[in-house]
């Protein structure tokens, strides 16, 4: 095999790496936000595997562009990593994994400042997560002969069908939530629900009554 | 000066994180909201500390300065 | 229920050498005979002249956090850029209409302390902040103080909305900015960091009317009245055991029993409005109108309502229904507060009522530990404050409601509350 050969061999199979982790890391992004847990690990095990993961599915994304770059078969310039559509190769498909890494990028940087910036303008630019996911899987589809057919086909479904239900889920929570202004009597009714039941106290923690989440 | 632990009890809506990794300092209501010690933070735990603060999911937990003097435990 | 300015509290003479009333003259005064009675409105020509003699007054806010008034002047005098002064007249206190009184009887001297303050910390922008919202009392004193060129800013007025934490600071800002009345975070203090970032000054109007009389009359004359640690005088809404509503000015340090029924038909005493304390009778019949004697029994006189509770009613069942109009104002973005007032409230309905679990007591004991001091203003601590009076003062009457009696002959309610609970976000705007 030669080097080129072994360098797009190397992109295309980073780049599906990639994709798995980046499902994993929207998932697990939703996970924290609702507050649910890992089976077995603690609570900061969600936050860290969240970060964590993502770090790991951009320097897959990074070893997946420079092997792209290496590979001499075709011309693809580094600068098109980012510069979305500035490729000759694949010019749309490419493109949207340019506009994917982008907004990839804006939510690591801020997320490394969190600390340091507006919470509200953190939260708005995280939400671009919803949005470099499937411009991502476009890209995968698009730009990879592998995953157009057999069991990489049916694989890249499958994330597409755990991100959908993910989404599906987050949205219905935000939908069953509870207006501020409706929080107190919330409350009541919970607190009511609970002492006519007679639950012991010990139960009422678990059910964990509140409504600001 | 040392720095104390405070938390927004507005942005908070209970995770519990802070809570998990810095169980000397904080613990959790019957509700799932954290109770913070309100003293200074020891020296030992300082980067304990830091680490909750920006483990936060809801970025309500704040170290902020105080003029009271660092205490060792 | 009428409100009647009382001029002659028993007492009086003591009162006339104090120089009482100060505040309110009998009848509502416009601007010529506000002018007739102090002259013209005297300021200093330069910021920070006033703040010396507000400071050697020792005057406290009367809106009831009593904060020394200089200090927040002086934080906001030495704050960078513009500032802006905001009279509060939200009374958001439901018994409270000390603030609605002074200002359709003296809006003149509420006014005249707006703009010497806005002159003493350089603000540039002045608001006028009130329960009501422009009344005809304010509007003709705003025109005829402009068609005079008396003021040296513009007044906007905006309408608090009739939340109990509408003239929290914070929640006034929030307010005054286009959003909800609804607290926010400190820090920063409102003095530092407030309406549209610039360091705000936010004073009760009768506060802003006793700076007034200071920058006429000096320093020495309003220590004249009051004691050596909290000199001058205060308004006061008192509810003696007829129901009626009486707003007086009194001498800070008079006995509260000049002011409020006492005596076998007074059952307790609630000295501070709803954020206040129950006293118990007779023994608390000793105290003084100030924070002094009242702090032994863990009181404090706050915005200077007092009620006198009639011994047919039950303490607990105004208790209980004062606590669930607590929790019902709750914003409800702080989880301690959201989850543990309604649950308190719960919890006193359920003393008040015929028989009751035995865990009641002490989950809401309980609960009011988890709530205080863990919410982003006051409000769960002073509804706790008020709950563990009433359950210490009211301990024989839940006894008695525990085997299924109540002392009270008379079930009419007793303590004013508005009606309906707040339901939607415009409810805080």
């Amino acid at each position: 095999m030669s080097g080129s050969t072994a360098f797009w061999y190397a992109s295309r199979a980073t780049g599906i790496v990639a994709l798995l982790l980046l499902t994993a890391v929207l998932v697990l992004g939703i996970l924290v936000n609702r507050q649910g847990r890992l089976p077995g690990l603690p609570r900061f095990a969600v936050t860290d595997l969240h970060r964590n993961l993502s770090l790991l599915a951009v320097a897959f994304i990074a070893v997946h562009v420079f092997t792209a770059v290496l590979d001499t078969y075709v011309h693809i310039p580094l600068i098109s990593a980012v510069i979305p559509f500035s490729s000759g190769y694949e010019r749309f498909w490419l493109g949207l994994g340019a506009i994917s890494l982008d907004m990839m990028i804006a939510m690591i940087v801020t997320s490394l400042l969190r600390g340091r910036m507006n919470r509200i303008l953190w939260r708005a630019i995280h939400l671009l997560a919803y949005a470099s996911w499937p411009v991502a899987f476009a890209h995968s589809i698009g730009s990879s002969k592998d995953l157009q057919h057999g069991w990489m086909l049916d694989m890249a479904i499958g994330c597409a069908l755990i991100v959908a239900a993910a989404v599906i889920y987050r949205l219905a929570h935000a939908a069953r939530q509870v207006p501020r202004a409706g929080r107190v009597a919330a409350v009541y009714a919970q607190h009511t629900a609970t002492t006519s039941r007679a639950m012991t106290s010990r139960q009422a923690r678990r059910t964990r009554e509140t409504v600001n989440r | 000066m040392a720095d104390t632990l405070k938390v927004n009890p507005i942005d908070c809506t209970g995770h519990g994180v802070c809570a998990e990794l810095l169980p000397e300092l904080i613990s959790v209501d019957e509700w799932g909201y954290p109770i913070v010690d309100p003293r200074p933070v020891p020296l030992a735990l300082d980067r304990e500390a830091r680490r909750a603060v920006a483990a936060c999911p809801a970025l309500a937990l704040k170290l902020m300065r105080t003029d009271e003097p660092a205490r060792s435990r | 229920m009428t409100t009647t300015v009382n001029e002659s509290v028993p007492g009086g003479a003591a009162r006339q050498a104090a120089g009482l009333p100060r505040l309110l003259p009998a009848a509502p005064e416009d601007l010529r005979g506000h002018l007739a009675r102090y002259g013209p409105t005297p300021y200093r020509g330069q910021t920070g002249v006033l703040i010396g003699d507000i400071e050697a007054s020792g005057l406290t806010g009367r809106g009831g956090a009593a904060f020394p008034v200089y200090r927040k002047m002086a934080v906001v005098a030495r704050g960078r850029g513009r500032k802006v002064i905001v009279a509060n007249g939200s009374e958001s206190e439901p018994a409270s209409r000390k603030d609605e009184l002074l200002l359709r009887l003296a809006p003149n001297l509420v006014l005249d302390g707006l703009q010497l303050a806005a002159e003493a910390v350089g603000a540039t922008e002045a608001h006028l902040y009130l329960h009501y919202g422009p009344t005809p009392e304010i509007l003709r004193a705003l025109a005829e103080r402009a068609s005079r060129g008396l003021d040296g800013l513009g007044v906007t007025i905006t309408q608090a909305p009739p939340r109990f934490l509408a003239g929290q600071e914070t929640a006034l800002v929030n307010r005054l900015s286009g959003g909800p009345a609804l607290p926010t975070f400190q820090p920063p203090r409102v003095s530092e960091r407030g309406l549209g970032g610039a360091p705000t000054l936010v004073q009760n109007v009768e506060t802003l009317a006793h700076l007034a009389l200071i920058a006429r009359y000096g320093p020495r004359w309003f220590r004249a009245a009051g004691t050596d640690a909290e000199p001058g005088s205060m308004l006061t809404t008192v509810y003696q055991v007829d129901g009626k509503c009486r707003v007086f000015e009194a001498e800070i340090g008079a006995p509260l029993r000049t002011l409020l029924s006492s005596g076998a038909e007074t059952q307790a005493w609630l000295v501070g409005g709803y954020h206040g304390s129950w006293l118990p009778m007779p023994q608390a019949v000793g105290l003084t109108l100030a924070n002094d004697t009242l702090k032994r029994f863990g009181a404090a006189v706050g915005a200077g309502v007092l009620v006198a509770l009639p011994a047919d009613r039950c303490g607990l069942t105004e208790a209980a229904r004062v606590t669930g109009y607590l929790a019902a104002e709750s914003a409800g973005q702080c989880g301690p507060c959201l989850n543990g007032l309604p649950r308190i409230a719960a919890g006193l309905a359920e003393l008040a009522g015929p028989g009751h679990r035995r865990q009641t007591r002490a989950d809401v004991e309980r609960w009011a530990g988890l709530v205080t001091g863990r919410g982003a203003c006051n409000h769960p601590d002073g509804t706790v404050r008020f709950v563990r009076s009433a359950l210490t003062v009211f301990a024989p009457e839940i006894a008695l409601h525990a085997r299924g009696q109540c002392s009270a002959t008379n079930r009419k309610p007793f303590l004013p509350l508005p009606n309906g609970m707040p339901t939607s976000e415009d409810d805080w705007t």
